[in-house]
């Protein structure tokens, strides 16, 4: 029995190696729902031009129906429940999933790998099942495996809404920043993408899922994306993304629309990329002179936690066209609606219609 | 021998394969999805006009009397449920406006967050919610809707406002009301009363969202 089990680990880890060496992609995202969103969020890559509209939509309807309102509540997904599970640390993700999950009256259970059975050395598909036989009908999976919530798709019969993967993915903060783009720079108007817009991304690319996610997304919408970073903070393979490469941040910033700032991943990197912070905010930081170069309207965008003084001079965090704070606040928004529409009629797919 | 795992029994990958996306607009089929306006009737169904453009003037206008009358002078709110209650309480308000002079608000509330067929159907899109900054404390809010069926529309739209506030008193106009209640629920002001069969589809046709102003039955045969 004990050699069996051991195999049977063995085995899954394998195919867990198996599929993050693939890459995204290799794991389908379930067939699509009748809102045009896929059952699962797993990459923004899955989201149609449709669905990602449809999104940014529901998100400013949810605005609209909440706003200036004593009960800040709807009972939208009662009865239902939403499992955040975080492999890694996050303070803004969690928080933000499990603020909108309250908002429409889910149950939110919190399951972070320090202080759980994942420190006495359970695997993720263990974890899974037993989230599977407790009824959880959306799991928010951060990961710091790339690829680790397309596994996770394949095991539960719930929604998988992926949180953040290694250097791979993060869908829903590349939802909320098209949203905080879309209310700047097209009104927020009902059905509109983002094109002819121009946005500039500049720092860790190498290391950052955020980067990755908006480049597909923003690209989806319409708008003309350029990366900035030394080259070695740079992916390989980037060259086949939808968006333009440049190393020289004063030539890329002259009169675009918005400029979102990475953080420097500090804690991912193992290696020498750049020779001193000092150069690299020399390079590479948003200084107010920087600042001025951007179109006049033009906004500043950070997806959080700042190195102020690395990446951003914090008189531009805290300056005219900061959107900082107000990206914080869309997140809500727009994570209610991804889970208003990933949730609502999934009763449709027929999983939880005996089970229940 | 092996311990049971808590694996997946029966509703699982086999699940997964049959599930079959539906088709978003199932509003034939679904009683609370109001009339479909736009749709052709099928062949064989029988179409009857019960308001004309003109019949549903002197409605709204009788409608915006009735009001006025029972309300006196008190503040009162309008507010249409998406689609067309919307434009018919922007009509309402207007006649009152004629009729007395004095402006009445109108707003707009999307009771799709919380309707009680949210499981079973596929996600809906949501429709705008515009209601006054002062909120709808104190007011006396007249819901108003094109057509009053099951009733269930009208109930998610009182629990939708309130969360908003408290108003003073809640009422009901309705263009349109074809019977068949589910709940317990009247409506105060009725532009006509249409007997129908529970499959007949009554569509309101307005001139803001649909081009002009009828009402049809189209009965099942």
């Amino acid at each position: 029995m004990t050699a069996s089990t051991t195999a049977a680990h063995t085995a899954e880890r394998a195919e867990t190696a198996d599929a993050i060496a693939a890459g995204p992609g290799t794991v389908a995202s379930g067939q699509p729902g009748s809102s045009g969103l896929p059952r699962h969020l797993l990459s923004a890559a899955d989201l149609s031009r449709d669905a990602a509209v449809e999104v940014l939509d529901t998100a400013e309807r949810l605005d609209q129906a909440i706003a200036g309102r004593e009960v800040r509540k709807l009972p939208t997904l009662r009865g239902r429940t939403v499992v955040n599970l975080f492999y890694e640390d996050s303070t803004r993700t969690r928080i933000s999933f499990e603020l909108a999950a309250k908002r429409l009256s889910a149950d939110v259970i919190n399951f972070s790998a320090k202080g759980s059975s994942v420190s006495k050395g359970e695997s993720l598909k263990d974890t899974a099942l037993t989230l599977q036989a407790m009824g959880a009908d959306a799991v928010v999976c951060r990961h710091s495996a790339s690829g680790a919530p397309h596994r996770l798709a394949g095991w539960v019969s719930g929604s998988v809404v992926n949180a953040g993967d290694g250097t791979h993915e993060h869908p829903t903060q590349a939802l909320l920043d098209a949203f905080t783009l879309r209310r700047h720079l097209a009104g927020g108007a009902h059905g509109a993408g983002l094109d002819g817009r121009r946005v500039v991304i500049v720092g860790d690319v190498l290391h950052s899922r955020v980067a990755r996610s908006n480049v597909l997304l923003l690209a989806t919408l319409g708008a003309s994306v350029t990366l900035v970073a030394p080259p070695t903070l740079l992916p390989v393979g980037v060259e086949a993304w939808p968006c333009e490469v440049s190393y020289d941040l004063n030539a890329a910033l002259a009169g675009v629309d918005a400029v979102m700032m990475l953080r420097v991943q500090r804690e991912r990197m193992d290696g020498a990329f750049f020779p001193t912070v000092r150069e690299y905010t020399r390079g590479y930081g948003l200084d107010l002179r920087r600042r001025g170069l951007i179109a006049s309207d033009g906004i500043v965008m950070h997806p959080g936690p700042m190195n102020r003084g690395v990446e951003i001079a914090p008189a531009v965090a805290d300056g005219d066209g900061s959107v900082i704070t107000e990206q914080v606040a869309n997140g809500v928004t727009v994570r209610m609606a991804v889970l208003y529409l990933l949730l609502s009629g999934s009763d449709l797919s027929g999983e939880r219609g005996g089970a229940v | 021998m092996v311990p049971s795992r808590p694996v997946q029994t029966g509703h699982g990958a086999a699940f997964r394969q049959s599930f079959v996306p539906a088709g978003r607009d199932e509003s034939a089929t679904n009683p609370l999805a109001g009339p479909p306006a736009t749709a052709d009737p099928p062949p064989g169904a029988r179409t009857a006009v019960i308001l004309s453009a003109a019949d549903i003037r002197r409605t709204v206008d009788r409608i915006a009397h009735q009001i006025l009358e029972s309300v006196g002078d008190r503040a009162v709110l309008l507010v249409g449920i998406p689609s067309r209650g919307v434009p018919l309480a922007h009509r309402l308000a207007a006649r009152m406006h004629e009729f007395t002079g004095t402006t009445y608000a109108v707003g707009g509330l999307d009771i799709t967050l919380y309707r009680d067929d949210l499981r079973g159907r596929p996600p809906r899109p949501l429709a705008e919610t515009r209601l006054p900054a002062s909120g709808v404390d104190g007011l006396i809010v007249v819901l108003v809707d094109d057509v009053l069926y099951s009733g269930r529309t009208v109930r998610a739209a009182m629990d939708a406002l309130r969360d908003h506030g408290r108003p003073a008193a809640i009422r009901l106009a309705v263009l349109v009301d074809r019977g068949h209640r589910q709940l317990p629920i009247r409506a105060d002001y009725v532009g006509k009363n249409i007997p129908t069969a529970f499959d007949d589809d009554v569509a309101v046709h307005l001139a803001e969202t649909d081009g002009s102003d009828a009402v049809h039955v189209v009965r099942a045969s």
